[in-house]
């Protein structure tokens, strides 16, 4: 009798602990967010969360200037960041996409960086950054270059942290455009090629075209990725020096567990997803306008 | 003819010199944390630093494990990315089986939007939630938080899996008298086995990785490796062959295990969005 129940009802039992267990770790965290950003609460104090409206969200957008710079900080970051894997890893796809020999190392290689642990790989990095003792001011002393401070300085740490970002998802981006590459249909080219188009031409008005709706997809989950960025900054700089490194992820985590500012750093939390969101939008419309 | 050959030659020299240049760098930083956990500190340190030629100890190793507890720590990552990779399938398969057999999309939204909200939205309610139920420094927490990261990847890979299986396959079975959960057991799941191992892999590393959540909820007895890592920089641990074998010995386990799983590692990095 049960088992007949179960079997009429089965396609919302299948997904019903998945679903219960999303509402609970997932959509109730996330309303209570959105409660919390109406509110003014410091964990650390006895008397409980005292409602003012919108106020968290004015003080964001207008009163806090240290805010506003992480969220630009936080965009320059990652156009950044994405721009530069973007690039590197579409020419990396290129010089790939034929037939070699240990083509089947260099996909083993590729993802070594993407699933390495994010801490672990700061930590080298620090090392590697260090400005007197590092391999990095050695390396770039062979080149001829003068000695960078890295994440030792507040000119440079956001570079030096976004060249982190870069060793470890540029394989990404060149995994999917590579992907993308092999399967590419060969009439294009070959009408191409009797109408006298040169390679690059073939390049430009063929290849990254057709190469498009993967390229978006690589660049829209490396962007949500990016602007979500916590592990190697938090490790390597927490922000510093003098807030030089500091986005919004940062600033949010230290205003929470810090200084257990729980409404205000609420509102920060709903501003970054906002942000995140609206990202995603956008590289979905780019994505849906095409034609390709 | 001669000239052509030579040509050739040259542009695959070209190409395996420009393939190395380009790939160096990933190489170059694990050779240099392997080896750095390898060095002894004056060499670990010196300046200009040597790349072939240094002498070997394990003293860092040996200093990982006696100055600070890392089986406990290790325990503790291998408790948590087990937990949350079983829960994750045991919650996850069913759901990503209905979403492919019954094609519900708006699941499949719901899933995708967890993985796009940024981690500390959810970290700021649930550090509450578990101080308030006196939960935080527990195993249960850091699973359940966890499972955040993994069982989005898990639905969302495997429903691409599942919904390679023929549905002729899945009628006969339901013909043949078998209930729904008879099909996805004795039919759907021994078809979708490889993308069952792939995906506990999947959510076995990123629960391994995670930081964000483990540096708030967890405490001084279930701290995992990651949390680990950040309290030796930030207790100024100054010899770098610890540091580095430290770094060593997280990364170690999931490059090896990720290589089992490395086909299907782009579909979940891009939630089923590339497949390979």
């Amino acid at each position: 009798m049960l088992s007949r129940w179960a079997h009429r009802h089965a396609s919302w039992l299948f997904p019903a602990p998945a679903v219960v267990l999303v509402a609970t770790i997932i959509v109730y965290p996330i309303a209570y967010t959105g409660w919390m950003s109406l509110h003014e609460w410091f964990a650390s104090s006895l008397t409980g969360p005292r409602f003012i409206g919108l106020a968290n969200y004015g003080k964001i957008v207008l009163g806090d200037a240290r805010f506003r710079e992480a969220v630009v900080r936080t965009l320059y970051f990652t156009t950044l960041a994405v721009a530069a894997e973007t690039l590197l890893g579409v020419a990396m796809a290129l010089l790939f996409n034929r037939e070699f020999w240990g083509r089947g190392l260099l996909r083993t290689l590729a993802i070594l960086p993407m699933v390495a642990t994010p801490t672990a790989i700061a930590l080298v990095f620090v090392m590697m950054y260090h400005p007197t003792l590092g391999v990095a001011n050695y390396l770039v002393s062979l080149v001829g270059l003068s000695p960078f401070r890295w994440t030792y300085s507040s000119q440079t740490a956001l570079y030096a942290l976004a060249l982190v970002d870069v060793w470890q998802w540029t394989p990404l981006i060149m995994l999917i455009a590579l992907a993308g590459l092999a399967s590419l249909p060969r009439e294009p080219y070959e009408a191409a090629h009797l109408d006298g188009a040169t390679p690059l031409q073939a390049l430009w008005h063929i290849t990254l075209p057709l190469l498009r709706p993967a390229l978006v997809v690589a660049i829209l989950f490396r962007a949500i990725d990016a602007l979500k960025t916590f592990d190697i900054i938090f490790v390597m700089t927490q922000g510093g020096p003098a807030n030089s490194s500091e986005t919004i992820n940062i600033l949010l985590f230290n205003q929470a567990f810090s200084y257990f500012n729980m409404g205000y750093s609420a509102s920060m939390a709903v501003a970054l997803f906002a942000l995140v969101m609206g990202a995603s939008l956008i590289l979905i419309k780019v994505r849906r306008s095409t034609t390709w | 003819m001669r000239g052509g050959a030579r040509r050739r030659w040259l542009s695959t020299a070209g190409f395996y010199a420009l393939a190395g240049l380009f790939m160096l760098p990933t190489v170059f930083v694990f050779y240099w944390m392997i080896t750095l956990s390898l060095k002894p500190q004056i060499e670990a340190t010196a300046y200009p630093p040597s790349f072939v030629r240094f002498s070997v100890t394990l003293a860092g190793y040996r200093e990982v494990f006696t100055k600070y507890p890392f089986f406990l720590y290790t325990w503790n990552s291998l408790v948590v990315a087990t937990g949350c990779t079983l829960l994750g399938l045991a919650v996850g398969l069913p759901a990503a089986y209905s979403i492919a057999h019954w094609r519900q999309q708006r699941l499949a939204v719901m899933i995708l939007v967890a993985r796009i909200i940024p981690g500390i939205a959810y970290l700021i309610p649930w550090y509450i939630f578990f101080r308030n139920l006196r939960m935080v420094d527990t195993y249960g927490a850091l699973i359940l938080t966890h499972l955040i990261v993994g069982l989005p990847i898990i639905i969302w890979v495997m429903i691409s899996f599942f919904e390679d299986v023929p549905p002729d396959l899945e009628d006969a079975g339901l013909i043949d008298g078998c209930s729904h959960l008879g099909v996805f057991w004795r039919i759907a799941l021994p078809l979708v086995k490889p993308g069952v191992v792939a995906t506990a892999i999947l959510s076995f590393v990123f629960s391994w990785n995670n930081f964000l959540f483990s540096v708030i909820l967890a405490g001084r007895t279930t701290r995992t490796l990651p949390i680990a890592v950040y309290t030796m920089i930030s207790y100024e641990e100054i010899n770098w062959g610890t540091l580095a074998a430290a770094a060593t010995l997280i990364t170690l386990p999931v490059l090896l295990v990720a290589l089992l799983a490395q086909r299907h590692i782009v579909t979940g990095l891009t939630f089923g969005a590339v497949k390979q």
